[in-house]
């Protein structure tokens, strides 16, 4: 399973385009915001949080074709799902390359983004905690949506219409308790349920993903 | 005799073909009547003037919107757990019917809202998950569509249901946590003081009635041209066979 995983993770920053990409897509949502909304520092500190949660929330679906698709292709995920690993083995570790490889680095490079939103003090301590918590969820209701769309020529548009419904509630819950807690609001509730959401994706939707692998690969 | 037996989609045929005519004509019946009753012949409320009389599409319509989602994911588990074809394709029909009763709720609401809350949206818990409800329905029907062979298509709609509906749910309750909303309180229940005065409920019943006859009769056409696709999938599979 670690052979796995760092396989996963040498081909994803070898191969260009997932890692650095959603990083980029990141600082240019970043960028593009303020000059929708005009650059009044009151303004865009108070909507800073959740632009940084959309943000990552979007940059992180950019990646996650690249969870199944290449192996779907080339064959080895039916390697994969010969091997002695359960299904839902090979599929939480690929979830758990994928937030590696952009999660991770969203989580670590979102405090320092939001200095161009005029993020106030504490915000930039929210803004990591939620991510932290919150992208691993997004990893894995990622993986079960590219489980679905694996046999499918493109599934791109079809993987976003599927996966950002399933957002949804992990994102009110991120981005409420980065807003409250930049606000310097108790944000302990959200943050539980956020908490809740990832432990509970992480635990059950394995087992969904590896059901619908193993149907694509009939 | 068990309710099983219709897994066999020639049984399912013979029998929904006995009973369709049958729960068109019920539907007609309660639906037409319903409708005239509560547009014509109720008063007008105190504060809501004659705008009150869309509660006889809005709230049925609503109501099927989040019951049909229900029926789909019953479904949805009987096709996993024992195959049942008529099942699925019944689950297949029934999104397009309710994608179009939510699309319903959400635009009379709007109308409703406009003279009401002098908004046609607000980011209401109640608007909102009906606007999230519409968007699993669309993801549901755009992997039905995008998916050619019908079995795969079947699982993995399913196994999209089966998750979806606990996010729906989830989205539900946090949706409430997110926004304190406009939206009334349940306008119905068993309660006998929470009612809306029996002269809109009666007709409000009649209307209900209607449109889960009118579903009844909707998911019974559809289905069976479901299956008489699938019937023509297969059909057309044998005679390609027998050419190669």
């Amino acid at each position: 399973m670690i052979a796995l995983l760092v396989r996963d993770m040498r081909l994803a920053v070898r191969a260009g385009g997932g890692f650095g990409l959603g990083l980029a897509f990141f600082l240019i949502v970043s960028t593009l915001v303020p000059f929708g909304v005009g650059p009044e520092a009151a303004i865009l500190s108070r909507i800073a949080p959740g632009i940084l949660w959309v943000g990552a929330l979007l940059a992180c679906l950019l990646s996650l074709d690249r969870i199944f698709q290449l192996d779907f292709e080339d064959g080895s995920l039916d390697l994969l799902a010969t091997a002695p690993i359960p299904m839902e083995g090979t599929v939480a570790i690929k979830a758990l390359a994928h937030w590696l490889v952009t999660g991770l680095p969203l989580t670590l490079a979102a405090p320092g983004f939001g200095a161009l939103m005029n993020l106030q003090s504490p915000g930039h301590y929210w803004i990591f905690i939620t991510l932290l918590i919150g992208t691993p969820a997004l990893s894995m209701i990622g993986a079960f949506g590219a489980a679905l769309t694996v046999g499918l020529k493109r599934g791109g548009l079809l993987l976003s219409l599927l996966v950002l419904p399933l957002y949804i509630p992990t994102l009110i819950f991120g981005a409420e308790a980065a807003t409250r807690g930049t606000a310097g609001l108790s944000a302990v509730t959200p943050l539980l349920m956020m908490a809740g959401i990832t432990a509970g994706s992480v635990a059950l939707l394995p087992f969904a993903a590896a059901a619908a692998l193993r149907i694509n690969l009939r | 005799m068990s309710l099983w037996e219709f897994a066999n989609p020639v049984k399912f045929m013979a029998l929904s073909g006995k009973v369709l005519p049958w729960v068109i004509g019920l539907a007609a019946l309660t639906l037409i009547p319903g409708l005239i009753w509560g547009f014509f012949f109720t008063p007008e409320a105190t504060n809501f003037g004659n705008s009150v009389k869309i509660i006889y599409i809005h709230v049925p319509s609503a109501m099927m919107a989040i019951n049909i989602w229900a029926m789909m994911l019953v479904t949805s588990l009987i096709w996993i757990v024992r195959r049942h074809h008529v099942s699925v394709r019944a689950a297949k029909a029934a999104a397009l019917i309710g994608v179009t009763m939510t699309v319903i709720a959400l635009i009379t609401g709007a109308i409703w809202g406009e003279p009401m809350w002098g908004t046609y949206w607000a980011w209401d818990p109640r608007l909102t998950s009906f606007l999230i409800l519409f968007l699993f329905y669309l993801g549901y029907m755009a992997l039905w569509a995008a998916i050619e062979n019908p079995d795969t298509a079947a699982d993995l709609t399913s196994v999209l249901c089966i998750v979806g509906s606990v996010f729906a749910l989830l989205s539900r309750y946090a949706v409430n946590f997110w926004n304190q909303g406009l939206h009334q309180g349940a306008s119905l229940s068993m309660d006998r003081e929470e009612h809306v005065a029996d002269v809109y409920y009666l007709p409000l019943l009649l209307c209900i009635a209607g449109f889960i006859l009118l579903f009844v009769a909707l998911v019974l056409i559809r289905t069976r041209t479901e299956l008489r696709l699938v019937r023509l999938h297969r059909l057309e599979i044998r005679e390609r066979m027998k050419d190669a």
